[in-house]
Order: structure tokens, then C-alpha cells, then sequence
């Protein structure tokens, strides 16, 4: 099915945000729309964005490769996107995520065995008071989870495998 | 003093519509669109607003150097907020959500725009949301939409979110990728006020700097100027963050010293050490090396200046004496090496050299050459890169081993060389 079936009103919507000649604008938040579900956008979704604001297929696949949100391949269905940035590494930001790292079994930028879970040191997430942090990227969204501890982080992907 | 911008603080609720309502809210908006458009940046103009994105422009100013021989306008509020220790705008938009969208409002009839884009970072998901439902509660009672206050005037307000990069932030590289392409920034001039978003005349302001609109046209721009010093009018959402006790966003008045900053609101540092190091401006500051001269200097944008330093958008970011400063930059090359845009060759071949010496030095352990090297590619940077991500990426660099030499083994080196 293509992007447009699949979305129909939600692509509406996010045209509308922008003058008609310039629906180009409308390709970031229709990336968001195409990796809602799998986390990735794929290669028929990328054709499907290009037709429908009037950019190329490589124009397309080269916003995907310049933003760090956008991922044209599939990993963890939950991405835990730990902030070390020097603010958070102050305030024992890198301890924390190799220990969060060691007790999943697996390096920085590794997914866990049952392909659920991926954690990444990503750039300042702006929440430097409440360190450690880190963000969760998956099919709800983006959420930041504050002052966390390996524990708690724990508890929170035990819910989340639940939740499934 | 009651905060101004950070208003939830003192009423709850405030980022509910009738409880702002309640409190004044909207009044501002409704005066503004019964003055001429003019009028209104003259209120701003004169009350001393500078941007408070960091480079300190006075707003007013900005808003009068919009074209009027080319339209339509747009108003673009920078909420990218990618610093490393700035986490500011976030609370505001979160916390008292209306004045910040009233601000937009008032600035979008200023400069004579119907359509104004909320260009939030992408982290900022569900920030957006939020904000996509307060537009949708102001469209419902007609602060929004057509023909406002029973005037001609007409605006619609739309939030945009970027996709995780910091350069996205130079306004510039906002206005590329809001037009949907890589957000790599522009040659300037043409400045957006001529040439902004679709190649038409633009505003991009910060966050914060919406925030203080309402209150200025509510208030008056005399007492506005009444609060912080001649250089910087009124008060400023300071984010401190590092090693400080009480981490988190103090508004405050220009001229607050760092001490007060960091003693009296932050509680002081982590198991009582001395502080170190200052960075006034997140990741981008130069190194301010700490001495009771620097710790009694005021916060403002002239003040901090004379510390060879800038104050930029105050994110304060306290190092203590437990941390050494090769580390320090170790983490910001990182930083900038991964966000500058390969746009231009000094940025992207620069932070690239930087990275391999630093983690050389780190790993190897220093060798002066090597120190000398990196203190050399930065120092070549400088006032080459097409826009500032490529200087502040050589600002914590260059200071870092000139004022703190005995952390990376050097002998002490002449400051002016």
C-alpha cells in the first residue's frame, strides 16, 4: 500500500501546513509519517514522498542521511538515546550509559539479541538539569525519560516489552 | 521578584487558555493589532530587547529591516534549541506556552505577517503536540484565524519539527530545512529580513526573546529598561548546568554576578569543590578560567566580554576542579565534529583534524607537538567558516589550552600569541 492509501488524512493535514508551491517544506514531517510503524523508511516509501512534494528519490534519501532522526534501515524497534554531552557526561552521563550498555549485554550502538532494543550515545538533548537522560525513539514517538538511574531504566523497558 | 517569562512558576495553570486568560493574557495581543504595525516594533525597539539565541541582536532592530518592497512576510520562531546547556526555551514552551505563542503573534502583526512557523527541534515531539493543541485552543477563541479583534488583520501559526541537528539552529540553516532540504546554512548577506523563508523577507527569533514581547507592550519599554543593566535590558532565563548543586533555569536580571548564579540559586558545587572553569554560552563558550575577579563579574553581554567570553544564550555550565579541561574539549570537538554540515571546508576538515588530535593527545598522552597542532588547526579555523558553528567549535579549544596549559602539560603560553 502506499503512503498516500495508508495516510491519507494525516498527508492532507501536513500539506496544508505549507504555501502549495512550496510542498516541499512537507517532506521532514512526511519521513516522521513513514517510519511511524517500522522505524525506517524504506525505499517504496521514499518514491512514494518524492512524488508526493515533487523532489527526487536521491533528494529524498539525502534529508533521510542528513538527520539523525530519520533511519533508512531497520534496528531496535525502541531506540534508548542516552545525551553524554559534556552538560550530562558532568554530571555521570557516560558512567551511565556503559553500565545501562553492560547490563543489556551489548556495546553503545548495539541492539539487544531479541532485535528490541538499541541504545546510542546521541548529541545535548536540551535537558542538562536532569541528567542522566535519555530519549525514546520508537512507534509512539519521541519521549525523554529524566534522571534516570540503570534501575529504573530497567524497570521502564521491562514495561515496555510488556506493553507489547 | 515574580518571574516574567517563567510566569508558571508563580500561577499554576498558566499553560491552561482561561488561566492565562485570567491573568492578562492576550490583552497585549489585542493592543498591538490597534496600533500601527510600526508602532509596535518602536515599543520594542526602544525597551532594549537583544535575541536571546545568543547573539544578542536588538530585536526591535531586526523586525525594522524586513523589506517592505517584497511579500508576503513569515515570522519564524527559532525553538531548535540544540546547545549543549541550554534547556530553557523547553520550560517555556512547555510552562507558559501563550505568552510565548502571544509573542509570535504580536511579532507577526509587527512586521506584517499572516503565516508564522514554530520550527521546534526534533526531540521536541512531544513539545509540538502541545504546541499544536494550544494553536488549536487560541484558533477557538479567536486569537488566531481571520479578521483578529474585528480588524483586517489575519494569522495562522504552525509548529514544523526539525529531525536532529544542531545547525539547524543558525537561522539560515533553519530557513533551508523548513523549506525542506539539508540544513546547511546560507551565504549571508541577503540577511533573512530580506531574504528569509521561500526568498521572502523574514523574522527568526528565539524562544525566549517571543516570550518578553507580551509583557513588553503590556508594560512599556520603560520598564523593561528599568530592569538589568544599560547594555542588557531586562531579564534572562540563565541555565545552569555541570557540576552545581542545584542544577536547572533561573530567571534573573541582567547583572546578576556568576557567583550569585552559582552560590545563591545553584547551591553551590558538588561536595562543596572549588569551581574551575566557566562556559557562559554552552559548548560554544570560551573557557572562562575562574578567579574571584571572574566569579564577581555581572552576566551581561559586555560584562562577560571582558573575561574574553561571551555570555551568548546563558547557558552556564559550571566545571569544577575534579575535571580536567583536555576532557572538556575531547567532549565538545566530539560534539562539533558531529553536527558541523560539510557545507564548508575550514568546519568540516577542521573539527575532523581536531577529533583525531584530541583523542592522539587522550589516548597517547600529550606530546606538545600534537597540543601545539590542535591549538593550530583551530586557530586556522577561525574566521573562515561560512557560518558560526565553525568558530564556536575552536572556542573551548583555543581557550582551553591557553588558560589551562598545566592540563595538557604545556608551559605557560602568552595569552596574545
Amino acid at each position: 500500500m502506499s503512503l498516500a492509501e495508508k495516510y491519507p488524512k494525516e498527508i492532507e493535514k501536513i500539506l496544508a501546513k505549507y504555501p502549495p508551491e512550496h510542498k516541499r517544506s512537507a517532506v521532514m514531517p512526511l519521513l516522521y509519517l513513514a517510519q511511524r510503524e517500522e522505524g525506517y523508511v524504506d525505499r517504496h516509501a521514499m518514491r512514494d514522498i518524492a512524488a508526493l512534494v515533487d523532489m527526487t528519490e536521491t533528494e529524498v534519501a539525502s534529508i533521510i542521511g542528513f538527520y539523525t532522526l530519520y533511519h533508512d534501515k531497520p534496528e531496535g524497534k525502541l531506540r534508548i538515546q542516552v545525551c553524554a554531552d559534556l552538560p550530562c557526561a558532568l554530571r555521570g552521563a557516560d558512567q551511565f550509559l556503559s553500565d545501562l550498555c553492560a547490563k543489556l549485554g551489548i556495546e553503545p550502538g548495539g541492539t539487544t539479541a531479541d532485535g528490541l532494543i538499541t541504545v546510542e550515545p546521541v548529541m545535548c538533548l536540551a535537558a542538562c538539569d536532569k541528567a542522566p537522560m535519555f530519549q525514546t525513539q520508537g512507534p509512539d514517538g519521541i519521549k525523554y525519560h529524566e534522571n534516570m538511574t540503570v534501575e529504573t531504566t530497567i524497570d521502564l523497558i521491562e514495561e515496555l516489552k510488556k506493553a507489547k | 521578584m515574580a518571574n516574567i517569562l517563567l510566569r508558571h512558576r508563580d500561577i499554576p495553570d498558566i499553560n491552561k487558555i482561561d488561566v492565562y486568560k485570567a491573568n492578562g493574557g492576550f490583552k497585549a495581543f489585542e493592543q498591538a493589532v490597534k496600533m500601527k504595525p510600526t508602532e509596535v516594533t518602536d515599543v520594542v525597539k526602544n525597551s532594549g530587547l537583544r535575541g536571546r539565541g545568543g547573539a544578542g541582536f536588538p530585536t526591535g532592530m531586526k523586525w525594522a529591516f524586513m523589506d517592505n518592497n517584497n511579500w508576503p512576510h513569515y515570522v519564524v520562531a527559532n525553538a531548535d534549541e540544540s546547545e549543549p546547556g541550554t534547556f530553557k526555551d523547553r520550560e517555556i514552551m512547555e510552562g507558559n506556552p501563550f505568552q510565548f505563542l502571544e509573542g509570535v503573534a504580536i511579532a507577526s502583526y509587527a512586521v506584517g505577517a499572516n503565516a508564522a512557523y514554530i520550527y521546534l527541534r526534533g526531540e521536541f515531539w512531544q513539545v509540538a503536540a502541545f504546541l499544536d493543541e494550544k494553536i488549536e485552543e487560541m484558533e477557538k477563541a479567536g486569537y488566531l484565524g481571520e479578521k483578529l479583534f474585528g480588524t483586517d488583520y489575519s494569522l495562522k501559526i504552525y509548529t514544523h519539527l526539525g529531525a536532529g541537528a544542531y545547525i539547524c539552529g543558525e537561522e539560515t540553516a533553519l530557513l533551508e530545512s523548513l523549506e525542506g532540504k539539508r540544513g546547511q546554512p546560507r551565504i549571508r548577506p541577503p540577511f533573512p529580513p530580506s531574504f528569509g523563508l521561500y526568498g521572502k523577507p523574514t523574522v527568526v527569533n528565539n524562544v525566549e526573546t517571543f516570550a518578553n514581547v507580551p509583557m513588553i507592550i503590556a508594560n512599556g519599554a520603560d520598564w523593561y529598561k528599568s530592569m538589568g543593566t544599560p547594555d542588557s535590558a531586562g531579564v534572562k532565563v540563565f541555565s545552569l548546568s555541570g557540576r552545581v548543586r542545584k542544577p536547572g533555569n533561573y530567571e534573573l536580571p541582567f547583572g546578576v554576578t556568576f557567583r550569585e548564579l552559582i552560590y545563591e540559586y545553584g547551591g553551590g558545587i558538588l561536595e562543596g569543590r572549588p569551581v574551575k572553569a566557566i562556559m557562559a554560552a554552552g559548548a560554544s563558550s570560551s573557557l572562562i578560567a575562574v578567579d574571584d575577579k571572574a566569579l564577581d563579574t555581572p552576566m551581561d553581554y559586555a560584562s562577560v566580554r571582558t573575561l574574553g567570553a561571551d555570555l551568548g544564550s546563558a547557558s552556564v555550565i559550571v566545571i569544577d576542579d575534579t575535571v580536567s579541561i583536555d576532557w572538556v574539549i575531547n567532549k565538545t570537538i566530539h560534539f562539533f565534529k558531529h553536527e558541523s554540515c560539510g557545507k564548508c571546508t575550514p568546519c568540516r576538515e577542521g573539527n575532523y583534524w581536531m577529533l583525531h588530535l584530541i583523542e592522539r593527545i587522550r589516548h597517547n598522552g600529550s606530546s606538545s607537538e600534537d597540543v601545539e597542532l590542535l591549538h593550530n588547526v583551530a586557530k586556522q579555523m577561525q574566521n573562515k567558516c561560512l557560518c558560526a558553528l565553525g568558530e564556536f567549535a575552536t572556542m573551548a579549544v583555543v581557550t582551553g589550552i591557553d588558560r589551562f596549559p598545566q592540563d595538557f602539560k604545556l608551559p605557560m603560553r602568552n595569552l596574545e600569541s
